[in-house]
């Protein structure tokens, strides 16, 4: 089953379409990009040049609506060794290790085909990162489904649930973290986000530039079948109704042969045979092929006979756009093919030399003894259409008083069935209850409970806050690299806040991940994103992309936190209905002794509470008004950069210092959520007041911005020094066994608490 | 050139080494698919202070090893049954004819899936009752406290250890299950703090909260639950710790 050449050369009748305009708009080329084409290649093209255009010029691999906009984002500090560009972005974590990542969506496939295209998703991105030489070390995803009521909302979380597990987990990398929510604008176009870091000794890095002329191309790997053929332009189309008939494009993941790739691989790489390498994700054969060629400025010739393949009499349109999975594309040192072929050998993998590197920048295919190919690189990849689509003054959301919000609200509180209480009797603790049980907030064990958390035996924090497969709770999830050092990540985005502004939105994106590495005690290094937004030729979508960029990249700039790789999805459309614009960022931060690590749990009975940061005010767009009120109105609450890293160094200095014995920051529910969150993990309660002269309302459940909460068994340091550094900081109550008890009226069991927060999602599954 | 931040002030001590030892020496058999092979020898080196020696499974030379380790993982993918295509390969011939030998084997879940493919265990492992893959803590009682690997336990003490499978489901028939009953052959059974069996403690359905069994001489312990990633000091709990402690002390 290994290396041999596929021996199908006789040719089969192949009748290719007659390529015209209008098969070209089929394939996602307009009438202009068409007549580009004609004009590179000054003559009509072959169905596989055709092809070859259609893909690489789709918005999935050429940008063609974003790539104006990337520009803005911040990719550069000291620490960042590859920014954007390569397969994953890579920065310097001390002592020769880098750290490597990158996240990416697999939306549309996960929704035609949820197992296979989750557990795809998941291979396409441990293959980015371990092509570059890395060791995949952990794995989040950040999961957007449609309303819990949606018929196809329960059927779609159980099979994006199982394909992340049964891929993650069968490869041996820990699932350590991610998000999951539930809104309406997802029904018919769920997100799945997956992001993978690896870990490499900075000297031993491998990138897809460096090749040179008349060097051996090597594909290893699994066989090329007809499976996704075309997936790349499915990935940048609006989904109408009846999209299921493209479940012949989703791919089918093998996450075993994924594993010996790679083993194999990172065994190879010890030795100096490889000179690049590129991974075959979307579009194939084609793009790995283009991309070495044009980062090394050189031309490539491929003997398409050669491509090991798993079905007969293919053609080379198919083998070009086929999107098999566990494949990989290098070029090798001449004369060493013999080390490379040994190794995947004995792993039992398909190697082959099927091409190689020419000095003409031409990339020419051969078949069957036909020429099918002869496109030059350089146009095909510096003439994919940019596109500055026209963008509108957006429409932001209205602002709201908050004061008209200051009275408890006679709630829905799940107390009140319970209890047979008035209604008069609602207190803060009633919509407590709401929001803490709601499917956004609602404890997620169902799901990470299918990842194994733990394998590699490195993970310090695993997600969730009450039953944790690693023991403790924590705001970011924690790996060692070391005897000493460990990595903190976290996934994070407030969509409505980003629908409502998106420049605010895409700026509070990045600073909630600031202060989710920050609040373990670990330095925010750099991020990944990924942009899920609808479809871009629609002015108020381009808007919300642009606005949420420009949002993002003040934030990078301000906390010296930069993008250095990130993913697009567009198009996030069904039937006309857009998705919320959903930019998900991947951030990673650093400890260098993860001992000092700070978990979320309360601790011992009678330590102080304190806030950090401020008193809330604001409640427009909180998880407050949405769940009690069911409105998602107003603006989202404002986020002082200045305040943001000027707090967030502040804790991270009471971590080191060992002052505090618990931090959790405040983000969705606001502050009573929070400490909710931390009584639980602790299973230990609290007695809390409000502070005189505040809305209650909004000071419980206002999700103002630089905020965290801590414990320590004194106050009196953490307080001055909040004071000198003219950071607000209050005492807010003592922890205290058994209840969460407000000095204003209301109660609540912990246990209590628990229950209602574990309950739903399993119930909703069920 | 990026620095770090400040040098931590205060460290950890180190992690707890056992005195003795430094003589078991143990073999881990890797096969493709195999990924708790590092786990397993970190665990191994943190109680005996020596690293254990990874065999490829193509290999036929096993070395002379005191301890025979099959980790966890998905061999061969699992596409077959779990364990099934392992036990069959070139390597499992060796382990098998060592264990007959006396050698002491340890199989940890895919490794004891294949203990059960090849015969050295009997009953079988079926999918969890969920259907679902399975990552928590469990707590295990050990039920016989007599056998090389369970001496620093003993009989009744209660370990918390993380499971991580898909098919983790023991099952035994009744004449399996009296036969493993009577010879005291059960190595742990899932329970809950106090050391309950209920039924809320089972997280897979196994047969009479079955986690783990020996064979007759007790010379192999094929368990589904992970002891390895229960022994260092950022694992949170160091509860598998006298489990491999127990095994280096009598093997030393």
């Amino acid at each position: 089953m290994t290396a041999a050449p596929a021996k199908n050369h006789e040719a089969p009748a192949i009748r290719e379409p007659d390529v015209t305009p209008e098969l070209a708009a089929e394939y996602g080329l307009s009438r202009e990009e068409y007549e580009h084409i004609v004009r590179i290649l000054s003559r009509e093209p072959s169905h596989t040049e055709l092809g070859i255009f259609s893909v690489m010029w789709s918005e999935h691999c050429s940008y063609k609506s974003s790539r104006i906009h990337l520009k803005k984002l911040p990719t550069q500090a000291p620490w960042v060794i590859q920014g954007p560009g390569e397969n994953a972005g890579v920065i310097d974590i001390g002592d020769n290790q880098a750290a490597i990542f990158k996240m990416e969506s697999h939306n549309h496939p996960s929704f035609i085909e949820p197992y296979q295209g989750a557990a795809t998703g998941v291979g396409g991105i441990m293959r980015d990162v371990f092509t570059m030489g890395a060791r995949p070390i952990a794995n989040l995803n950040a999961l957007r489904f449609g309303e819990p009521s949606h018929p196809k909302t329960r059927h779609l979380v159980s099979g994006v649930v199982a394909g992340i597990a049964g891929y993650g987990n069968c490869m041996g990398v820990p699932t350590v973290g991610g998000e999951t929510q539930f809104h309406p604008s997802y029904n018919g176009n769920i997100l799945v986000n997956a992001m993978t870091i690896g870990l490499a000794d900075q000297d031993a890095i491998y990138y897809s530039r460096g090749a040179k002329p008349d060097m051996p191309v090597v594909y290893v790997g699994s066989k090329t079948g007809r499976d996704g053929i075309h997936g790349a332009t499915m990935a940048s189309a609006e989904f109408g109704d009846g999209n299921e008939e493209n479940r012949p494009t989703v791919q089918v993941g093998d996450p075993f042969t994924e594993k010996l790739l790679l083993e194999a691989c990172l065994e190879l790489m010890e030795t100096d045979a490889i000179v690049c390498i590129q991974d075959m994700g979307a579009a194939g054969l084609t793009s790995s092929t283009v991309e070495i060629a044009d980062k090394g400025e050189i031309g490539v010739t491929l003997e398409l006979d050669k491509v090991p393949q798993r079905e007969r009499m293919m053609t080379p349109y198919e083998l070009m756009l086929s999107e098999s999975q566990e494949r990989m594309l290098m070029v090798l040192e001449p004369g060493k093919e013999h080390i490379a072929e040994a190794i995947f050998k004995k792993w039992d993998l398909d190697f082959a030399v099927i091409g190689y590197t020419t000095v003409e920048r031409r990339l020419k295919l051969t078949m069957y003894g036909k020429e099918w190919c002869d496109i030059p690189v350089p146009p095909l990849v510096n003439d994919a259409p940019v596109y500055d689509r026209p963008t509108c003054a957006y429409q932001k959301a209205e602002a709201i008083d908050d004061a008209a919000y200051a009275a408890l609200p006679p709630s829905n509180s799940p107390l009140f069935k319970e209890e047979g209480r008035k209604r008069s009797d609602a207190s803060a603790i009633d919509s407590l209850a709401v929001l803490i049980a709601c499917p956004d907030m609602a404890d997620k064990r169902w799901i990470w409970e299918q990842y194994d958390s733990l394998v590699m035996g490195e993970s310090v924090f695993t997600p969730g806050i009450t039953g944790t497969q690693n023991g403790k709770a924590a705001d970011a999830a924690l790996i060692r690299v070391s005897s000493d050092k460990a990595l903190a990540t976290a996934s994070d985005c407030n969509p409505r806040y980003c629908k409502a502004d998106p420049f605010e939105g895409g700026k509070q994106a990045v600073a909630e991940s600031y202060r989710n590495i920050s609040a373990v005690g670990a330095t925010p290094l750099a991020v990944t994103n990924n942009l899920n937004f609808g479809n871009p030729e629609k002015p108020h979508i381009m808007a919300q992309f642009v606005g949420c960029i420009e949002g993002m990249a003040a934030s990078c700039q301000a906390l010296d936190y930069p993008v250095i790789s990130g993913n697009v999805s567009l198009y996030n459309e069904t039937a006309g209905t857009a998705i919320l614009p959903t930019p998900v960022i991947g951030g990673v931060g650093l400890i260098p002794d993860w001992s000092k690590a700070m978990d979320i749990a309360f601790k011992n009975a009678d330590d102080a509470i304190l806030l950090i940061g401020g008193t809330g005010t604001h409640l427009g767009q909180s998880l407050f008004l949405k769940e009690v009120y069911g409105k998602e109105i107003g603006l989202p609450p404002r986020v002082d950069l200045d305040r943001e890293r000027k707090h967030g160094e502040f804790i991270r200095a009471l971590i080191d210092g060992m002052l505090v014995n618990a931090c959790h920051d405040i983000s969705d529910g606001g502050l009573l959520c929070t400490i909710a969150e931390m009584a639980i993990a602790g299973n230990m309660g609290a007695d809390l007041r409000v502070e005189p002269g505040n809305n209650p309302v909004a000071f419980w459940f206002g999700e103002d911005q630089a905020r965290y909460v801590v414990t320590a068994p004194m106050s009196d340091v953490i307080v001055a020094q909040a004071k000198e550094a003219n950071i607000p900081c209050t005492v807010l109550g003592h922890t205290k066994a058994g209840s969460l008890r407000l000095a204003d009226g209301g109660a609540i069991d912990i246990e209590k608490l628990r229950t209602l927060h574990t309950s739903w999602l399993p119930d909703f599954m069920r | 050139m990026f620095t770090l931040p400040e040098a931590p002030l205060k460290r950890l001590p180190c992690e707890r080494r056992s005195c003795y030892s430094k003589n078991m020496k143990a073999s881990i058999i890797v096969f493709p698919g195999t990924n708790r092979e590092k786990d397993m020898a970190m665990a191994l080196e943190r109680v005996s202070g020596r690293k254990p020696q990874l065999v490829w499974h193509k290999e036929t030379d096993l070395g002379a090893p005191d301890l025979i380790v099959l980790p966890g993982g998905f061999s061969y993918g699992d596409y077959l049954r779990c364990g099934a295509m392992a036990a069959h390969s070139p390597i499992m011939r060796e382990v098998i004819d060592r264990a007959a030998k006396g050698t002491r084997v340890l199989g940890v879940c895919n490794g004891f899936q294949m203990l059960i493919e090849t015969r050295l265990l009997p009953g079988a492992l079926l999918r969890n009752k969920t259907l679902k893959f399975i990552c928590r803590q469990t707590n295990l009682r050990c039920e016989n406290g007599e056998t090389e690997f369970t001496r620093k336990l003993g009989k009744g003490s209660v370990i918390r250890v993380p499971v991580a499978h898909g098919e983790g489901n023991y099952f035994a028939n009744g004449e399996i299950l009296r036969e493993l009953e009577s010879e005291q052959r059960i190595a742990f059974r899932y329970c809950d703090e106090r050391g309950e069996t209920g039924s809320s403690a089972n997280p897979n359905g196994s047969t009479a909260n079955i986690a783990g069994i020996f064979n007759k001489r007790k010379t192999i312990l094929g368990m589904m639950p992970h002891p390895e990633n229960a022994v260092l000091t950022h694992h949170d709990n160091d509860s598998g710790l006298k489990l491999f402690e127990g095994i280096v002390e009598a093997l030393a």
